[in-house]
């Protein structure tokens, strides 16, 4: 029997150990399917990470190895080549080579195991199906971990964040990359990406366009790009072809939630992760959830700072017990908003100051959130500027939570429409 | 001298070989791809008819139920994943109730068990998904799915095992007449052979007329699908077809063995043999009349399109003949749906042909007709670590979606009929098949494949001969 069991050793599995140690946790196992920890970011290159946590800027192999470090001072274990099969209330069920097929007992369970890209089928691009149709992140890990080369021409679909930086990097291999293809009239990608991974090499970024045809029989001979209208629907003899013998894709993440669906743990249909409380809390007692797997993060660091709070969460449930019965406050993310989590806040429980992160579904210049209970407005924060591909924060109060009436909804509006 | 040559390896060409491997006789499978399955058994509805479509009096209706029997036999015989799951073809109206009364008396007719016209009550009762507005079904208990392309090659796996020679990437160029039967130009040289059997699909008309007169047409037609995720696979547990119409037999909802949900086809006739594009309206059209029939169908859940190509002839049934021109050379052409459901008894057919046309054959005294294939994914905690124990690839896993190890794909790759290409794995495993699509795994398959066939990473394919999926070393391209 051990304290806790985290699955996944990327960035949101060693923030939370970690946390779980300083908080004075015992005995913690850290499972891993890779051969080594870091996660994702074993194949993030390219700089930009912990400009908010650390106040510098590092690689993905860098940042990760910040908390590697830290973990290797600990006597934390982490059974690698380990792949997590099934999660209960008390025991992760794993398979390794080594070991074999084991259940091993614990008091709580972090699921940190991250997201997974959108494949083709996902959006269902119509055309020919040949090789060299990868996500952007399939394309990472060949380029910068296996050191092949994926293609000589290049077009990107989705402006992503991933699809941008792959954008830049196939560049620096010596692809041409043709164009950065994106259905919305604005990018999902942060803007510094924008001037840094297309601007700067002179890619041409394509708004409210989309794929509407794929050519080759064995290999991608060619794309054709078409203009969407205010439906994006592709507007017909709007096509422009495009030879080329690559198509990266960026059109998306999906937290993995398959471990945890089938725990019976409760989902939100809005992010696709758990639905939890103010502590990363799942339906499942002591059982939390943090990272990617359970919305999904534009900064590393954001999730740095959430899967802190899963560990020290799960150490307290450890220690101290469940958290006692409490009031409940329901968030919801009302016009305007893609997703609010968390999900619910129990008034007992909450901290003097509890951040709701949100997304907004379009770009907003000038707005308003406005926070209401069924008894009228608790609150209004001012915005200058919001796009869907980054996260928002705003702090409650405990006094708000308390005059909430149980439940509060977010919704954005514009000043002056 | 062969005694048999079999040109195609698709789920005729497969079952043929196995079937002819059971006798003392000398055959060999010649396929233009690099693996089985290629063509249309790797891309349609994966399900096995009961068998009240086809016309009584027509060789479809006369193969179709003779088949499924054979083939749940086989398939546990070959550990060909399939599950018996019963068939409904619901009514929309009650202008679609003769349409399931005619089905009904077709399928007695043609000697198809255990059909039943259910009320619009008892339809629901067995399939809640289904639209409220259904006004009865007819069931048809034999009605099942089945790994398609597991089965041909399981059935091409025996028939290696008992002696049949196995040419991959060898597609026939040229057949030329000689004294005792015929000569085949092929990319390993040339192969004589007493007699022929015509399983090339949608290229059978042209194979035919590489030595005989033209006698038939293949047209191809276009059907497309979604598959939607293992979280969409209870929406029905039975398949679910819509009432035929002359353009076919309408969009299906299906259960699949691997858990995922398939959803289609249409029908789009096509001039280009090798066309297997999917089109916006294509799959628009298949997500509209889907949802006729099951309206919660969930389409954002969708992990894959593609499209199959039918291989239809103009004379409207299968071909399952001596050629007339062409002593010695035996089509089985023509081969649409129910062909997956009729392979087995073609099979038998075309040794019937054989024999009576003189080619004389006796029973092997041993016929190996067992294969068992390890699957990590459906074994008990005891039985992995009895398997790992032994092998710790078996706990090494690969497919992280579908719990595909590496030991996995080392059995398939010591096989019979090892893969060489990502897709061979897939439809051998698994491996790609879930809901990433191979974005995870497809790297780690590809450096197995290229260490294991010794290979370099360039020279291992996607699918076909020439779709490769890297360039080689970064370092080297860039130079």
């Amino acid at each position: 029997m051990v304290d806790l069991i985290v699955i996944g050793a990327g960035p949101a599995g060693l923030a939370a150990a970690l946390a779980a140690r300083e908080a004075g946790l015992g005995k913690i196992l850290v499972v891993e399917r890779e051969g080594a920890p870091g996660g994702i970011l074993n194949q993030c290159i390219h700089n930009g990470f912990g400009i908010e946590y650390f106040g510098e800027e590092l690689t993905g192999p860098e940042y990760a190895e910040r908390f590697w470090d830290d973990l290797q001072k600990t006597d934390i274990e982490i059974l690698t080549e380990t792949m997590a099969l099934k999660v209960t209330g008390n025991a992760v069920h794993v398979l390794s080579a080594k070991g074999g097929y084991r259940i091993l007992k614990t008091r709580s369970v972090i699921l940190a195991m991250g997201c997974r890209e959108k494949a083709r089928g996902s959006i269902a691009l119509p055309g020919d199906r040949p090789s060299g149709i990868l996500t952007a992140g399939t394309a990472q890990r060949y380029v910068n971990i296996e050191g092949l080369a994926v293609g000589k021409r290049v077009v990107v679909l989705g402006s992503g964040d991933i699809g941008l930086i792959m954008a830049r990097r196939m560049t620096l291999e010596g692809a041409k990359v043709l164009a950065c293809v994106e259905i919305m009239p604005y990018s999902s990608g942060l803007t510094r990406n924008i001037v840094q991974c297309l601007n700067d090499f002179d890619i041409p970024l394509y708004l409210s366009h989309t794929i509407t045809d794929i050519r080759g029989k064995k290999r991608l001979t060619g794309v054709t790009v078409s203009r969407v209208d205010d439906c994006l629907r592709p507007v017909p003899g709007s096509g422009i072809d495009f030879e080329c013998d690559t198509l990266l894709l960026s059109v998306g993440l999906i937290p993995e939630n398959e471990l945890t669906r089938a725990a019976g743990i409760k989902m939100d249909p809005k992010t696709r992760g758990a639905v939890v409380y103010e502590n990363t809390e799942t339906s499942l007692p002591g059982v939390f959830a943090c990272g990617n797997v359970l919305h999904v993060h534009d900064i590393a660091d954001l999730v740095t700072v959430e899967s802190q709070k899963a560990g020290r969460a799960a150490a307290r449930h450890v220690l101290v017990g469940r958290e006692p019965d409490s009031p409940i406050v329901s968030i919801i993310g009302g016009d305007g908003l893609l997703y609010a989590l968390p999900q619910k806040i129990r008034t007992v429980s909450a901290e003097e100051d509890t951040t709701v992160y949100f997304r907004v579904n379009r770009i907003f210049r000038n707005a308003t959130v406005r926070a209401a209970g069924p008894g009228g407005e608790l609150g209004a924060f001012r915005r200058i500027h919001m796009a869907p591909g980054e996260m928002q924060r705003i702090k409650l109060s405990r006094e708000m939570l308390q005059k909430s009436g149980g439940e509060i909804t977010f919704i954005v509006k514009e000043e002056n429409a | 001298m062969l005694d048999v040559a079999i040109i195609g390896c698709g789920i005729t060409g497969a079952a043929a070989a196995y079937e002819l491997s059971k006798y003392q006789l000398n055959i060999a499978v010649f396929e233009r791809e690099n693996d089985v399955s290629e063509g249309t058994t790797k891309a349609n509805s994966a399900i096995l008819h009961a068998g009240y479509d086809p016309k009584p009096g027509t060789l479809m209706a006369r193969t179709n139920v003779e088949g499924v029997r054979l083939a749940a036999e086989i398939c546990r015989d070959l550990d060909v994943p399939y599950k018996k799951t019963g068939s409904l073809v619901v009514a929309f109206s009650d202008g679609d109730l003769p349409t399931l009364r005619k089905l009904y008396d077709r399928g007695l007719q043609n000697g198809v068990p255990g059909l039943k016209i259910l009320s619009a009550a008892q339809t629901l009762k067995m399939e809640p998904g289904l639209s409220p507005d259904i006004r009865g079904a007819l069931y048809a208990p034999t009605a099942a799915v089945v790994n398609p392309w597991e089965y041909a090659l399981a059935m091409a796996e025996t028939a290696a095992r008992n002696g049949a020679a196995m040419h991959f990437s060898c597609g026939v160029s040229g057949i030329r007449k000689t004294k005792n039967g015929f000569a085949l130009t092929t990319p390993k040289g040339t192969f004589e052979a007493k007699t022929i059997l015509n399983a090339a699909g949608l290229e059978a008309d042209r194979l035919h007329e590489m030595a005989g007169e033209k006698e038939f047409t293949i047209k191809a037609s276009k059907g497309e699908y979604y598959i939607l995720d293992k979280e969409e696979g209870g929406r029905v547990s039975r398949v679910v077809f819509q009432c035929p119409t002359e353009q076919g037999k309408g969009v299906l909802v299906s259960p699949t063995v691997h858990g995922v949900l398939i959803v289609g086809p249409n029908a789009q006739k096509t001039q280009d043999r090798e066309d297997l594009s999917s089109t916006a309206e294509g799959l628009g059209f298949v997500a509209e009349k889907a949802l006729l029939t099951v309206p919660g169908l969930d389409f954002s859940k969708s992990i894959r399109n593609f499209s199959g190509l039918r291989a239809a002839s103009d004379t409207g049934d299968f071909i399952i003949a001596e050629s007339k021109s062409l002593k010695g050379f035996f089509n089985l052409a023509g081969i649409k749906s129910p062909g997956l459901s009729s392979a087995p008894a073609i099979a038998k057919m075309a040794a019937e042909l054989l024999l009576k046309a003189g080619l004389n054959f006796k029973p092997k005294e041993t016929f190996i007709n067992r294969r068992r294939v390890v699957r990590i994914a459906g074994l008990s905690p005891r039985e992995i670590n009895r398997l790992a124990g032994g092998n710790p690839a078996y706990g090494r896993v690969v497919c992280r979606c579908e719990t595909v190890t590496e030991g996995e794909i080392l059995d398939a790759l010591r096989g019979p009929i090892p893969p060489r290409t990502l897709d061979a794995v897939k439809r051998r495993c698994g491996a790609g098949l879930g809901r990433c699509q191979g974005g995870f795994c497809g790297p780690r398959v590809l450096e197995i494949l290229s260490r294991e066939l010794g290979l370099p990473p360039e020279e291992v394919f996607l699918d076909r001969d020439g779709s490769f999926i890297v360039l080689g070393d970064n370092r080297k391209e860039a130079r």
